[in-house]
């Protein structure tokens, strides 16, 4: 029989987050810090009108971009916390979660042979979905010394005449890293002397602990060459309910609405409901998670000082990325060593690159309690290991 | 962060968990410890913090009393409203609240941890004789699904499931 299989989707790499955590669910009493999503259950209010959308009988599809009133709320949302405007009617996009809308800005984008520059360590899927779309991926390496923030001199270096694409993946998953107005300022006038388009993947943005996270695309002359995603699963722990969108130019996102038609229809019509409600009365929500976050994150900065592991101190996200370097292992050592001794699962920073060899993932989208008991494990992990 | 905000923080963080390590606390809140435990005193004295309590789930033990709520009718007194009666209900031991309400009644008397007997006595000998007192009626508690924002007997399970992110 010959063999079936594309030849491009064989070059990708299955995710190396994945094969840890098959054998760590294995595990009986492991505990783990590695899950990427929140702990908190979707505020009842937001699953009430999921639920009362079903009772309704609101079972059919949507229109292909979502419900006008969802994306009606979304140009609100992001006018009142970014000042963007952005026409519900064809500058949105309604997806099934940001990762959909990453591989559909990379579809309707790229052109085979653009070149995409994406700094690592980051999410795993932006690499695959260039790729996929006929795209060439060049990596630029964040540095622990800048904060893992993006510098513009980093970006100059990776520019030749082919590259079309940036992406800009802030407040940053897996090191916590954030970009403030002042290194987007920067970065901005690099994206413009180019002639560059961004996709801002800025899922995290309501998780960020020092000043309110800012867009590129709020930046002067950027909105027109910036791709926005972001989503529902992170700000309102709705992960299960796959929801995300899109938010820019009408021309991208017509084209973007082309590929979601044919391959997706239109995303989750019980999400879209749910949604609706917590963009409406779901701030008091984020800002409370948020603040719980806020403690863990504190909390867990100051354990690591006290057992002498060196982190820079991420503003964004739910994770923090630590320093393992001084060990003498490499990070997947250092990880199923510590699974092995003390049951404790955290993620190599290898998942998200090569750039991350030496430093781990720690995810605090867990209970103080837990965290504690991890943390003892840690200490007690570390203690017995020589320091290089 | 002012004086009233840091109150704030840590009156909700010690609300649910009055045993929580101080210096854990500092830490989390970023506040001072030693501001912590000055303002912590300061709020008892002001009578902000009232005592700390222990949140127990009575159906789990093998104790065999119950809980009344009890919805009174009184007339209020001119010049002293609904306080006198209310003080002369609440100075008995055996009772654990007495909240002034608005709609059909006009306080509502909580007993807890009580056998049958013993609030039947009080309702009967104690409550109903009171001369400003026009009715009572006692309701008993079946179960509690949910006290103090807390949803008693649900444990606890991680849900999530390995995935690539």
């Amino acid at each position: 029989m010959r063999d079936f299989i594309s030849d491009r989707v064989k070059t990708l790499q299955p995710s190396g987050i994945r094969r840890f955590f098959d054998i760590v669910s294995e595990m009986k009493d492991a505990i783990s810090l590695g899950v990427g999503e929140p702990d908190f259950d979707t505020p009842w209010h937001i699953r009430d009108e999921g639920i009362y959308s079903l009772e309704k009988g609101k079972t059919f599809y949507t229109s292909n971009s979502g419900l006008l009133e969802l994306r009606k709320e979304i140009a609100g949302y992001l006018d009142r916390k970014q000042g963007l405007q952005y026409d519900p009617r064809n500058e949105t996009l309604i997806t099934v979660g940001g990762s959909e809308a990453i591989d559909l800005a990379c579809r309707a984008i790229l052109n085979s042979g653009d070149e995409v520059i994406i700094p690592q360590p980051s999410y795993v899927s932006y690499e695959p979905c260039t790729i996929m779309a006929g795209g060439k991926s060049v990596i630029l390496s964040l540095k622990e010394e800048n904060e893992f923030r993006l510098q513009p001199e980093e970006l100059e270096e990776h520019i030749s005449e082919k590259t079309k694409l940036l992406i800009l993946p802030y407040p940053n998953n897996p090191t916590g890293a954030i970009m403030e107005r002042e290194d987007l300022l920067k970065v901005a006038e690099v994206v413009k002397k180019h002639d560059l388009f961004v996709l801002s993947d800025e899922i995290y943005s309501e998780l960020s602990y020092r000043e309110p996270h800012v867009s590129i695309a709020s930046l002067p002359g950027m909105k027109e060459r910036t791709i926005l995603i972001n989503g529902f699963s992170k700000a309102y722990a709705m992960t299960g309910w796959r929801l995300g969108y899109a938010c820019g130019p009408a021309e991208i996102i017509k084209q973007m609405t082309k590929l979601h038609q044919y391959c997706i229809m239109c995303a989750p019509t019980t999400s879209q409901y749910a949604a609706i409600e917590a963009l409406k009365h779901g701030d008091r929500d984020v800002e409370e998670m948020r603040s719980a976050y806020n403690e863990r994150r504190r909390f867990l900065m100051n354990e690591f000082e006290e057992m002498g592991l060196s982190c820079f101190e991420p503003y964004g996200a739910f994770y923090v990325f630590p320093r393992i370097k001084e060990f003498g292992m490499t990070s997947e050592d250092f990880c199923q060593t510590l699974l092995n001794e003390e049951k404790v699962a955290v993620v190599p920073g290898t998942a998200f690159g090569e750039s991350g060899e030496g430093f781990v993932r720690i995810s605090y989208a867990y209970s103080i309690k837990n965290l504690k008991t991890a943390l003892s494990r840690i200490k007690a992990f570390l203690k017995r290991r020589e320091r290089h | 962060m002012d004086q009233n905000e840091k109150r704030m923080r840590i009156l909700k963080a010690i609300e649910h968990d009055a045993k929580v390590d101080l210096k854990e606390l500092s830490v989390r809140l970023d506040i001072p410890e030693t501001e912590i435990v000055n303002e912590m005193s300061l709020m008892e004295q002001e009578g902000l913090i009232c005592g700390y309590l222990t949140l127990i789930d009575w159906d789990r033990t093998d104790s065999q009393t119950v809980t009344a709520l009890i919805e009174v009718r009184c007339t209020p007194q001119r010049g002293q409203g609904f306080d006198t009666i209310a003080e002369r209900i609440y100075k008995y031991p055996e009772v654990n609240s007495v909240y002034l309400i608005s709609g059909g009644f006009d306080l509502l008397v909580t007993l807890e941890g009580k056998t049958l007997k013993e609030i039947s006595t009080f309702v009967r000998d104690k409550l109903s004789v009171q001369e400003s007192i026009l009715s009572c009626a006692t309701h008993f508690i079946l179960q509690k699904y949910k006290d103090h924002g807390t949803i008693l007997s649900r444990k606890f399970e991680d849900e999530r499931m390995p995935i690539t992110l």
